[in-house]
């Protein structure tokens, strides 16, 4: 909204908490740059919203620090933290109108009558809400509902802004058209953005770097790309997009696949529990004839074959790596004409494409 | 066809019922209002003369008077005691843990469940040794005791249907604590705090076993002395003053109905 503000760092260190026996946090490190958009991805327990909670100040952790610049945080009470925060809820008030809901955070702050009034009215209009202020809480759909909580969250230039789940209670395509426009209004503000959701494909939509989050600890923290391309984990690569996985045995650097080698640009991950190749139905490609020799054959007898409207899913049992899933573009399968039921073919993995995980992260 | 003449006739079944309830219940209080404006000196039913005159004993007489007072004085005094305690009793159960919660619930309920008169002996004994029998103090102070689990009952399921992230919005947003639960929480369970205080008046005001204890002299509360005219003259005074709580009673439901109704209607 202005550049008075500076997006603060989070410096996220050691940071634990327990619930009886639970962990919660278990020894959470991670630092946060000024101005990114960081997600806590992770399923439902992963202590993921407990994380957020303690960076908010309503959880209270037995250990560790957390840092706004370089500013220790632990002991701040919640509304001295100056975050602007979005809940799942929305958490509006339902007896003021959308614009003293907006106004709210200022006339706490002091700020004069007609200050509010106008910073507020500015604020609706970042979202898209001008004219809306006199309406009443009840009388707004979800999103824009979603909207108006945003517009109070960032109304009084926050440097640090704390969302949980705040697109999870809209329906799919005003989920993806508000995921897009959030990652737009954060550009134009300059706030630090942690943001929580157990949606993967909304993480890698929105943000700069997703931390993923499984039973209390951090598994990875990467850019969207890396992290679809070279998860550090089982559990990461599973968690984000679509994949199947095979048990590979690993000895010199070197993965194996029944009685093959396999061909990998990445490297390996060290772990416990073994490792496994993970498959990526869109990463395979059909090939006419036999799989070129630069690549790894994973070819196969055609199971099944599933139209999915934008692309068609074909079954194909392969010898060393079970059942995969193979995803082909609608478009081109219609013009080449797909393979059919019982059918051999060949499916080549390129090294570039092939990644190897350990089961555990050590 | 058949299946709807049975559902009618179930349906005649349920109202002859329900009215047949609602008719004990309501009549044995409405039947003193008669009774009050008899021009005969004992209580009659039907009544065979009409008259004021026991309204005006009421109102003349200096002991009801002061009884009145007493009564009222205690009521509000109850209420205004009960009702922030309560309700922030209400508050601090529900933000803890389901665990105290459920344990400190049963705790709360005890005054009702417990017979009154198990209490009234209990404060007694206590307040005999801290010289509290015949006080307004006393009174006020077990009469408080009787009414919190009415206050917290009701603000507690008010908070029920409140969403709690309201508050935790208004303390990230700058709000304090007990900002956020002065200008969030509590314009939104108003209407549970408004019952709770109804309730706490009520109780205290028509509250009798406690009162015959550590009641007296002149600090004697309307319906001590009540019951022990009934005990000793029975005559219509007694009819007259029921039927002014009534009108006091009805007149506070019907207030707080009204407020919630309008309350609801800006929803």
């Amino acid at each position: 909204m202005s550049s008075a503000n500076q997006s603060l760092p989070i410096d996220i260190s050691s940071l634990s908490k327990a619930y009886g026996a639970v962990k919660a946090l278990d020894d959470v490190s991670l630092n946060i740059a000024a101005g990114e958009f960081l997600t806590l991805l992770g399923p439902s327990g992963s202590g993921k919203t407990t994380l957020l909670m303690a960076l908010a100040g309503f959880v209270r952790p037995d250990g560790g620090s957390i840092r706004f610049g370089d500013r220790e945080m632990i002991a701040t009470p919640p509304h001295k933290r100056g975050l602007g925060m979005v809940f799942q809820s929305y958490a509006l008030f339902p007896f003021m109108t959308v614009a003293e809901n907006v106004a709210y955070p200022l006339k706490i702050r002091g700020v004069s009558k007609s200050d509010q009034k106008t910073r507020a009215e500015r604020a609706l209009d970042t979202v898209q809400l001008g004219g809306y202020g006199d309406r009443r809480i009840t009388q707004m759909s979800g999103g824009q509902r979603q909207r108006v909580a945003l517009a109070r969250a960032m109304v009084f230039e926050p440097q640090i802004i704390l969302m949980d789940e705040p697109l999870s209670a809209l329906d799919k395509k005003l989920r993806e058209h508000m995921q897009i426009e959030l990652k737009a209004l954060h550009q134009k503000l300059d706030a630090t953005v942690v943001y929580v959701t157990h949606d993967q494909r909304e993480a890698l939509t929105m943000s700069d770097r997703i931390a993923v989050v499984n039973h209390g600890r951090i598994e990875q923290v990467e850019t969207p790309e890396r992290l679809y391309r070279q998860p550090h984990s089982f559990f990461v690569a599973d968690f984000v997009g679509e994949s199947m996985s095979a048990p590979v045995k690993v000895a010199n650097d070197r993965a194996h696949l029944g009685e093959s080698v396999l061909k990998s640009d990445l490297p390996i991950a060290q772990g416990s529990g073994g490792h496994r190749l993970v498959i990526r139905p869109e990463l395979l490609e059909v090939t006419s004839g036999a799989v070129p020799e630069t690549a790894n054959d994973l070819s196969g007898r055609v199971n099944d074959i599933i139209y999915q409207g934008d692309s068609v899913l074909v079954i194909v049992q392969n010898d060393n790596a079970g059942e995969i899933n193979v995803r082909v573009p609608a478009n081109r399968a219609g013009q080449t004409g797909l393979p059919s039921k019982g059918e051999q073919i060949g499916l080549a993995l390129h090294p570039e494409d092939t990644i190897i995980v350990p089961e555990h992260v050590s | 066809m058949e299946q709807v003449g049975q559902r009618k006739i179930d349906g005649l079944w349920l109202m002859v019922v329900g009215i047949a309830v609602l008719f004990f219940l309501i009549l044995p209080t409405l039947i003193v209002i008669p009774m009050s404006f008899s021009g005969a000196s004992f209580l009659e039913f039907p009544p065979t003369s009409f008259s004021f005159r026991w309204y005006e004993t009421y109102f003349t007489s200096p002991e009801w008077m002061s009884a009145t007072k007493t009564s009222l004085i205690a009521a509000v005094l109850t209420t205004a005691i009960a009702t922030p305690l309560g309700s922030l009793c209400a508050y601090g159960l529900h933000c803890s843990t389901p665990r105290i919660r459920s344990t400190a619930q049963i705790l709360v309920i005890m005054p009702i469940v417990v017979p009154v008169i198990l209490i009234a002996v209990g404060v007694f004994s206590l307040y005999a040794k801290l010289g509290l029998n015949y006080t307004l103090t006393g009174i006020v102070i077990a009469h408080t005791a009787l009414a919190l689990p009415f206050v917290i009952v009701t603000v507690m399921s008010g908070l029920q249907n409140y969403d709690f992230d309201q508050e935790l919005a208004a303390r990230s947003l700058g709000a304090s604590r007990a900002y956020a639960l002065w200008t969030v929480t509590v314009p939104q369970v108003k209407f549970s705090i408004q019952t709770g205080a109804f309730l706490a008046f009520i109780t205290s005001l028509d509250e009798v076993v406690i009162s015959m204890l550590v009641s007296g002299g002149e600090n004697a509360t309307i319906t001590r002395r009540m019951f022990n005219s009934l005990r000793d003259q029975l005559d219509p005074t007694i009819a007259a003053i029921s039927t002014c709580l009534i009108v006091v009673s009805v007149g506070m439901l019907i207030g707080v109905q009204l407020i919630g109704r309008s309350k609801n209607a800006d929803k």
